[in-house]
């Protein structure tokens, strides 16, 4: 590929003894959408933290557009080109703030002028409206404050958006509204997206290729259409295909 | 199925809050055999409050009504606090949604297990003791006395969903509540889980009422589903039966979830009607 928006090469992350990422290797092209799927302790949420730079790794390289980063130090600019959204929207946004100022921080923090229309488009783009400006995320539903997540980090107009499982804590119906919304957002923005779950509908729905991992590994890296075909060869995947298929009385 | 084991008629649940009741639960309406019944529904749909009101467990300060609320002949509103501890653990058992928090974590599995088992029936500790291994063997636990002396921290998400299914059935109720039972477990695990109450619900003989928010695993499991909007059922259907579902909502729900080997972009969002919470 020629011109991969993040490359990791043979990283490996350890908590004390404890091996959560075996030399994986990722490469993510420009405008991608990326998924990564496993089960809990497989190392996916590790790999996405390691690139955010909120874990350290030990070992291997990351690139992302072009520069190389290690350990935990990243520099603002890192910032601007890669964003987060986190899985739980209870816990992600600060209780004390309100939304006029969760979007305001990174605004200021980065300089940016015209606050004030951005803060507005922002959150028009995520459908909330201008009434929701200064609430506080107490006051706001389950979606509603995953919309707000997802407006903090559209604001910075990154270009690549981290997501770890953006809607295993939402229900179903607003789990459809959640993923239109961030399908849209990549599509009007060229984002390039690497998307963390569990569930492989979510991803093969999201995503044109994803790596399953298992226990710090990558098993296999396949397109959503060879998923689509069967045409995997691991056992794992497998595996996890049966159980997104739902439970069969034998 | 001819022996009916509860009877739930007109059933409401309301909390009063300073901005005025929330009714959550708003008659409810449903009878249950030896059966498998789903309650499916967004959060704060009533689901959970329905299979809560049941089980008796709903806070002092709600208020709950009910034409009938019947268990096994008697009116479970009506009985005193003493009998409703009779029955629930011992005829009525529920299992929750997450191991880590409903499992006491400073007494270990095999405590905690024994103590429901002495609370309903006077047998000695050995007895107990055996029982409850035999027990954990049957959920699948493949070193039952090593598990026993665990505490549950020190066990993982599934193990501890198959200790807290052990704690609920070792008392051989007639009726289980299952709250989530699986919401908290990888799908890998959550479908063993499944299978292991799928077992036991059929062997014993029980009537299950399964509350969820996933309208495909609920019909995959029981044979009958009620489904569940802003306090009210708007459908009841059986299983078999889920893709002639008739409301805008059941209909809504199925197609919302992305799958494998479909192409839908954008997803079909739910389009809530007014009238659906009248």
């Amino acid at each position: 590929m020629t011109a991969n928006v993040l490359s990791v090469r043979d990283m490996v992350v350890t908590f004390d003894d404890f091996v959560a990422l075996d030399h994986v290797s990722v490469d993510v092209a420009t405008g991608e959408s990326f998924g990564i799927v496993g089960e809990s302790g497989s190392g996916k949420s590790t790999l996405l933290r390691a690139v955010a730079g909120l874990n350290t790794f030990s070992a291997g390289t990351l690139s992302i557009n072009g520069q190389s980063y290690s350990g935990r130090s990243r520099s603002k600019d890192f910032y601007r080109t890669v964003q987060m959204v986190f899985q739980d929207p209870y816990g992600s946004l600060h209780p004390r703030q309100t939304v006029d100022r969760l979007l305001l921080e990174p605004l200021a923090i980065h300089g940016f002028d015209n606050v004030d229309q951005r803060i507005m488009r922002a959150l028009d783009e995520v459908g909330l409206g201008s009434g929701f400006r200064f609430r506080y995320s107490h006051q706001l539903s389950g979606g509603q404050r995953q919309r707000v997540a997802i407006a903090r980090a559209l604001i910075l107009e990154p270009k690549v958006l981290l997501l770890d499982e953006p809607t295993s804590a939402l229900d179903a119906s607003i789990q459809a509204e959640i993923l239109n919304l961030l399908e849209q957002a990549r599509k009007d923005r060229g984002l390039t997206f690497v998307m963390v779950s569990h569930d492989l509908g979510v991803i093969s729905h999201m995503c044109e290729r994803l790596a399953v991992m298992k226990s710090g590994k990558v098993v296999e890296t396949v397109t959503a259409d060879a998923l689509e075909s069967r045409a995997f060869s691991a056992d794992y995947t497998r595996q996890l295909m049966t159980a997104s298929e739902g439970f069969r009385r034998v | 199925m001819t022996d009916k084991l509860l009877t739930v008629e007109d059933l409401r649940v309301s909390f009063p809050t300073r901005t005025g009741e929330v009714q959550a639960v708003r008659g409810v309406s449903f009878t249950l055999g030896r059966e498998r019944l789903g309650i499916v529904g967004e959060s704060g749909s009533g689901k959970s409050q329905t299979g809560r009101a049941i089980m008796g467990l709903t806070p002092k300060h709600a208020k709950i009504t009910a034409k009938t609320l019947n268990f096994a002949g008697r009116d479970l509103l009506a009985i005193s606090d003493r009998e409703r501890r009779e029955i629930r653990g011992k005829r009525i058992a529920m299992v929750l949604q997450d191991p880590k928090y409903s499992l006491n974590p400073v007494s270990t599995i095999g405590r905690q297990i024994i103590e429901t088992l002495k609370t309903h029936e006077r047998i000695s500790t050995a007895e107990a003791k055996a029982r409850t291994l035999a027990m954990l063997e049957a959920v699948q636990i493949r070193d039952p006395e090593r598990v026993f002396s665990l505490y549950p921290h020190e066990v993982s998400g599934g193990m501890g969903q198959r200790v807290m299914i052990a704690m609920m059935l070792i008392c051989g109720p007639e009726l289980l509540i299952a709250d989530e039972p699986t919401s908290a477990l990888d799908v890998t695990v959550q479908l063993e889980v499944l299978g292991i109450l799928d077992k036991l619900v059929a062997e014993r003989g029980m009537g299950l009422i399964f509350v969820s928010h996933d309208l495909r695993l609920v019909s995959s499991f029981c044979d009958r589903v009620l489904v569940m909007y802003a306090g009210r059922v708007v459908e009841e259907l059986p299983s078999a039966d889920l893709s002639k579902a008739q409301h805008p909502y059941t209909q809504g729900l199925l197609n919302c979830l992305p799958t494998i080997g479909t192409d839908r972009h954008p997803l079909p969002v739910l389009d809530r009607k007014k009238e659906w919470a009248l």
